[in-house]
This record gives C-alpha cells, structure tokens and sequence, in this order.
C-alpha cells in the first residue's frame, strides 16, 4: 500500500472527531471524539515508521522508535481517560448534568 | 486488487462508519459500542501494516480497559433523567463545516506530496514484539518507568477526584 491512503483515512478519521467535539455537547461524547482524534494520529505514526523502512539506507532502530512512541502516547492516554472521567462523574455529581455548556459556571 | 487492498479498504470504511456512527448516535452507550468498532478497525490496520504490538496493546488498552471504563461511566450516570439538550442548529453547521474546511485543506495540502519511496515496507520485523520490547527494555527503560509514576499520579488523582465530598455545614 502507498502512504497516501493511510494518509486519507487518517485525517477523515480525525476530522470526524472534530467534527463530532464541536456539534456535540453530552461531554462523554466529546471526550470519545478526543479518543478517536488520538487513535488516527496513532495509525499515522504507524504508517510512517513502515513508509520509514522503505527509503534505502535506514537502520530498522528509527522505525522501532516510531512505534515506541505510539505505545507511549496510548499510555498517556490511558492516564488521561481515567482522571478525565473521574472528572466528569465529579461533575454530574455537582450538576446533575454531563452537559458541556455547565461548565461555563467555574468562571463565577 | 490484492488481498492486502481489499482489507485496507474493507477496514477503512469500517473505522469510517464507526467514527460517523459515535458522532452521530443519540446514546452514549452506541457510542461506546461504535467506538470499540473503530478500535478494532485500526487494529486490524495494525496488523496489515505488520505492527503486531500494538494491534495487541490497541485491543487490550483501548478497547480493553479504556472503553470498558466509558461504559461504566455511561451506566453510572443516568441518562434518561437528563437528555442531551441539542445545541443551536448554527453552532452544529458551524462544526460542520469546521471539519470538512480542515478535511479539504488537509487533503489538499497533502494530495501534491512526493511520490518518492511511500510505499509502506511490512516485511520487515520492526513490529514485532521481540524487536519492541528490545529497544523498550534497553533504550527507554527511564521513560517506561515514568510511565508507571504517571499512572500512580492518574489513578491516585481519579481517586482524589471521584471521592464523596463530604457536607458541608452551612
């Protein structure tokens, strides 16, 4: 496969997710499209590390490094999922609500 | 067309429909369940591409753990006291067309790229988890290990976060 493909279907992937972060506002949704913004650019970086392998002359290490770092980023975002939704529970438990909009009360 | 195209193409309009179907479903929990088809799909990309790793770690991280933890979070929260007020339909159209400005500028910034050397090589074993956990073990233990003080820090704050206030008296 070339890499222009890859390409494609990750920006459609994480256009879709901005998309979806914008319109919606039930706040778990939102974070799912967050999730899915990662997950493309994850498949990217993937696509690349192998794109990587084919210029002549490079050591296979710059590849491996490539799909280290994608297992670095899913790490991360492990993390952030748990405390992001720790937040909003805290948040439905304060306003009885998920709703995105609610949150323009922390301002006061 | 080769094996490898159809399941490209068979995989790619699978994570697409997913995505389309997690932004546009009325419940949370299909969305849930849409999402964890997308992780799939990107998984079975994984594994075309030769990335065996992280098909696997994508399948128990993701779809797994993470989204195991969204559909927790949806059951807990009751929905159907409180639906989702629709935002104001030009705000919607707004973020539309946000999405496809930056769907075209991207496509388009990228359509013209160079043609040299962009086909993928999967015959290599880069993907492996031999060849990975390798270089994690040898180059990248520090890091790895900061990983694990940051999940202490994550499962320490969610505690923090998620704990009963307790009253207060007024």
């Amino acid at each position: 496969m070339e890499i222009k493909w890859y390409l494609f279907l990750s920006i459609i992937l994480f256009c879709i997710g901005v998309a979806g972060a914008l319109t919606r506002r039930n706040s778990i949704i939102v974070f799912m499209c967050i999730e899915l913004m990662l997950n493309s650019v994850n498949l990217l970086l993937v696509a690349f590390s192998k794109m990587h392998l084919s210029i002549p002359g490079t050591s296979a290490y710059s590849a491996i490094d490539a799909q280290i770092f994608v297992f670095f980023i899913m790490i991360v975002a492990a993390a952030e999922v748990s405390v992001g939704l720790a937040i909003i529970v805290m948040m439905y438990r304060n306003t009885k609500s998920i709703d995105i909009n609610f949150l323009n009360r922390l301002k006061n | 067309m080769t094996t490898t195209q159809i399941l490209f193409w068979l995989l790619s309009a699978l994570a697409i429909v997913g995505a389309i179907g997690v932004i546009s479903c009325k419940n949370p929990i299909y969305g849930v369940l849409w999402l964890i088809i997308v992780f799939f799909a990107i998984s079975g990309h994984y594994v075309l591409m030769n990335a065996q790793f992280l098909a696997i770690v994508n399948i128990i991280v993701y779809a797994g753990a993470i989204m195991v933890l969204f559909t927790f979070v949806v059951m807990f929260i009751n929905l159907n006291e409180h639906p989702e007020i629709p935002k104001n339909i030009y705000v919607k159209a707004a973020g539309i067309i946000a999405g496809l400005c930056l769907l075209i500028v991207l496509v388009a910034a990228l359509s013209r790229a160079s043609e040299n050397n962009t086909q993928l090589r999967i015959d290599t074993g880069v993907g492996l988890i031999k060849n990975l956990g390798r270089t994690l073990f040898n180059d990248y233990v520090v890091p790895f290990e900061i990983s694990s003080v940051l999940f202490l820090s994550a499962m320490v704050g969610a505690v923090i976060i998620g704990k009963k206030e307790k009253q207060q008296t007024v």
